[in-house]
């Protein structure tokens, strides 16, 4: 009665009316996250369960957050002016989002296969690294859909904060913890510029959302564009310590060492895509109108990060290092496209990001199998003699530094093919000269880890009696996961190397657009 | 005038709470400082009329954060001073002042070029009120963070699952021995930096020879320098055999 | 005189500026943490006052996004520390340099 009379003299309270929800749209990410959630919940209780099942289970939900993309995909293609965005412009719904979800969600299932000889191996728990992976991946795909950037920066931090946790997952191996706490420091302070840079575009265009940055931009010609410029350098700082280009790239060799390289291998496809995703979304299509501002900055970024990377790679020891300098100057390379600033240029991304997931996963695949317990034999000498102790594994680690490599017949022949060309095409032609002797330093660096392979010896063994040591070398065993996935990435790089045509055409499908939802809809949020 | 004396003690709160953060030797000052400086924030927060914000600095900063970190200093016993007259890696001070005093300068240069840096259309999401009371100002950020902001504010639940799963993994204890380092490299290294010690040691005991003997008034503030130098590497030495 | 916008602008800058500082030149993680904090203070304090001169209410929401966000970073943060220090006796990122190339 009491209660009663308090409520009645409260003044009458308005409803809010919350924005309308189309759950289609997000029903790639409720999978992932949801399925994540349940994982952790099914897992605490069967403790008993093989510690396989959870890889399974991982792999089978990322397959379904991919496969869901197909109905969502025909929707978007269907008429030329399907793309839309829900819950009051936040998520943004184009062939791009629906086209790097496929490639977070595909990254996904195939490091979970990885993980699950290598926890095997070290004798690690295994669900919560699964379960940290799938969130982490949540994050990723609501960077692809972010059409806000405080949903940009809170998906940025899913990501980045499980990724954190899961380089420093080797809990009984002090290098991994190390690269974790490094990872995170240096990942916290990017994140810091990063959001500068968003207070700062706040500041200069009064609304976080990037329709309404867009619309406002458009409409308006800014007597004073500093504040802006500020929030493009600020937010650019934050993105490239994400994507590992150079200045911005001090953490990559120590992180991809000392993390366990099922981890590498997520870190390098999917981080990557999604690190992409932001600065095509943000910079390519929200501020295009101020493209002579960006482009010079990223130009710049693109070459550094092209030589750097190229020519530090050769000087390492290290395979596991020499990958991750080489994974920076393929950052160098996506970042050609990005200076583009054309739809062709976003195209060639795309496309680089989806073949490139799959050659860098497969790679880190064959070092998780070869390191040994441990995951500690990556110096090169570890690899000379691969070829006799598991032809099968050396063999696929060729295709996959021969595609990174950019040789005709891999698919990374047609991705740098494409954004060397967009490049052209947006006559940056310094940049493309750079890509190319880029490219010419980097087959060297590739070829040598072949060579060592293939042809080194073991200090003792001879030449001529390369047969006969196959039998002393021990073999190494393949875990049947690990093995698929790797399958997996060869038939990839290699049908695909052949006949580009279908990732090509669904790339330079996935447009990214910046669509408001209908003014009906729009009444109900606001 | 009051606005301008409020800005100024509290401007004065802040600075002097950052930087004795990064200027204590002791991470438990550093903490104290920390919450100076959030003091502080929250009083410019009250004087930029966003009420709630202010409360809740004080209760989730202070009061949450900071209690973590305090407690994890606690907990590990790493209170223990950490030298700062040493430069670790040469260049580095240079670099940070340099990435610090740039970055201020943009903003300087960006704010101050022109009377009106802040271009902004006004209200584009929603208007605050003219009379603020607490309750208008919460009813105000409840409707925008459940209209316009929902997605984002529904991320952040997975945002906090992650912080608890991984928290939970990092913390909890690992069966089984530690992994050797590859090449026993912390053993090395050890070796090196004991090296390198008993050389700063045999140095200062020529230099205190050398300054002995000729006793000339220009060699003093060269010992002198020294000598703090020594006692710095001194204390570091007995940092790291606790 | 009165106190605009740049004013608290400015003071978010120089608080910035000491937090990437610190950062940078100190070894201990939990003090780098802190400085992570003060940056992120910054920028809230940042956020408010462009939503004060706008008169634009989303500036102070996105300071509650910061405020989750700075929580979930400590609390991964800290167990990292914690996590490393059970094994070594000391904590400070000069020690933490097995990784090198």
């Amino acid at each position: 009665m009491i209660i009663q009379t308090l409520l009645a003299q409260q003044a009458p309270v308005e409803a809010i009316d919350t924005p309308a929800i189309d759950w289609a749209i997000l029903a790639p990410l409720l999978i992932m996250s949801v399925g994540g959630i349940l994982m952790l919940t099914f897992a605490s209780i069967l403790k008993t369960l093989s510690s396989s099942v959870w890889s399974i289970a991982a792999t089978m939900i990322s397959l379904a957050t991919a496969i869901t993309v197909i109905p969502l995909w025909m929707r978007v293609t269907d008429t030329e002016n399907s793309a839309t965005s829900t819950l009051a412009n936040a998520v943004a719904f184009d062939g791009f989002s629906l086209f790097l979800t496929v490639v977070i969600a595909l990254s996904v299932a195939l490091s979970a296969m990885l993980a699950d000889g290598y926890l095997k191996r070290e004798g690690l728990e295994g669900p919560e690294l699964y379960v940290l992976l799938m969130m982490s991946a949540a994050g990723g795909i609501i960077m692809a859909f972010a059409n806000d950037l405080i949903v940009l920066f809170i998906g940025l931090e899913i990501l980045s904060i499980a990724v954190y946790v899961l380089a420093a997952m080797h809990t009984r191996k002090l290098e991994s913890q190390e690269a974790g706490i490094k990872y995170f420091v240096l990942g916290a302070f990017s994140s810091a510029f990063f959001l500068y840079g968003i207070a700062m575009i706040y500041g200069a265009t009064g609304s976080t959302n990037l329709i309404d940055i867009k619309n406002f931009l458009a409409a308006t010609v800014l007597d004073d564009d500093a504040l802006l410029l500020a929030g493009f350098a600020l937010m650019l700082v934050g993105l490239a310590f994400k994507v590992a280009a150079v200045p911005f790239h001090f953490w990559t060799p120590d992180v991809y060492q000392g993390a366990p390289s099922p981890v590498v291998a997520y870190m390098a496809s999917a981080v990557k895509a999604a690190g992409f995703a932001a600065i095509i979304r943000v910079f390519v299509l929200t501020f295009e109108q101020y493209r002579t501002d960006w482009q010079p900055v990223v130009y710049v970024l693109a070459i550094l990060s092209l030589l750097v990377g190229s020519f530090l790679a050769i000087v390492q020891t290290d395979v596991k290092r020499m990958l991750a300098y080489s994974s920076i100057s393929h950052a160098g390379f996506i970042l050609v496209g990005v200076q583009a600033a054309t739809e062709r240029g976003v195209a060639a991304v795309l496309f680089y990001l989806a073949v490139y997931s799959f050659m860098v996963i497969g790679s880190f695949g064959v070092l998780t199998v070869a390191g040994g317990t441990g995951d500690n034999a990556h110096s090169l000498d570890d690899y000379k003699g691969l070829s006799k102790r598991s032809p099968l594994l050396a063999f696929a680690l060729m295709i996959f530094l021969f595609s990174q490599a950019g040789i005709p017949l891999t698919t990374g022949f047609f991705a740098k093919f494409g954004v060397i060309s967009a490049a052209i095409d947006a006559r940056s032609f310094w940049l493309a000269v750079v890509a190319m002797i880029s490219a010419v330093v980097g087959a060297y660096l590739y070829l040598r880890v072949i060579v060592t392979m293939f042809f080194a010896e073991d200090d003792d063994s001879e030449e001529d009696g390369a047969d006969g040591e196959a039998t002393t070398a021990e073999p190494i065993d393949i875990p049947l996961g690990a093995g698929i996935a790797i399958a997996v990435c060869v038939l990839v790089t290699v049908v695909f190397g052949v006949w580009p045509g279908p990732i090509d055409d669904l790339a330079r499908e996935a447009i990214p657009r910046l669509v408001a939802e209908s003014a009906a809809v729009l009444q109900i949020g606001n | 005038m009051v606005e301008i004396a409020v800005f100024a003690v509290c401007a004065a709160i802040i600075l002097v709470g950052a930087v004795g953060v990064i200027a204590a030797r002791n991470p438990v000052h550093s903490a104290l400082f920390l919450i100076q400086t959030l003091f502080g924030m929250a009083v410019v927060f009250i004087s930029l009329e966003a009420h709630f914000l202010a409360a809740v600095q004080v209760v989730v900063y202070a009061g949450a954060i900071v209690i973590l970190f305090l407690f994890v200093i606690m907990l590990l016993g790493v209170d223990q001073s950490e030298n700062l007259n040493i430069e670790p890696i040469v260049g580095q001070r240079f670099i940070a002042g340099v990435v610090g005093v740039a970055t201020f300068a943009l903003m300087l240069v960006t704010l101050t070029g022109s009377e009106d840096a802040i271009t902004g259309q006004p209200q584009a999401t929603g208007a605050l009120g003219d009379e603020l009371t607490d309750a208008n100002n919460v009813r105000q950020l409840a409707e925008t963070l459940f209209t316009d902001y929902v997605f984002a504010f529904e991320a952040t639940a997975i945002l906090l699952t992650i912080a608890v799963v991984g928290a939970v993994v990092l913390a909890k204890r690992t069966q089984g021995e530690m992994l050797p380092t590859p090449r026993n490299t912390l053993e090395i290294r050890e070796e090196a930096y004991q090296a390198r010690i008993d050389a700063r040691a045999a140095q200062l005991e020529a230099n205190a020879a050398e300054s002995a003997a000729a006793d000339s008034a220009s060699s003093t503030g060269e010992a002198d320098a020294d000598l703090v130098e020594a006692s710095g590497t001194g204390d570091e030495t007995d940092g790291g055999d606790a | 005189m009165e106190i605009t916008a740049n004013w608290y602008l400015i003071l978010s800058a120089a608080l910035f500026s000491i937090g990437a500082i610190g950062l940078l030149i100190r070894r201990n993680p939990l003090v780098m943490f802190m400085c992570v904090e003060l940056m992120l203070n910054a920028v809230n304090l940042s956020f408010v006052a462009f939503g004060d001169r706008l008169g634009d209410i989303a500036g102070q929401v996105s300071v509650f996004f910061v405020l989750v966000v700075a929580a979930a970073e400590v609390v991964v943060g800290l167990a990292l520390v914690v996590a490393i220090s059970r094994r070594r006796a000391t904590t400070t990122a000069d020690d933490l340099s097995v990784l090198r190339g």
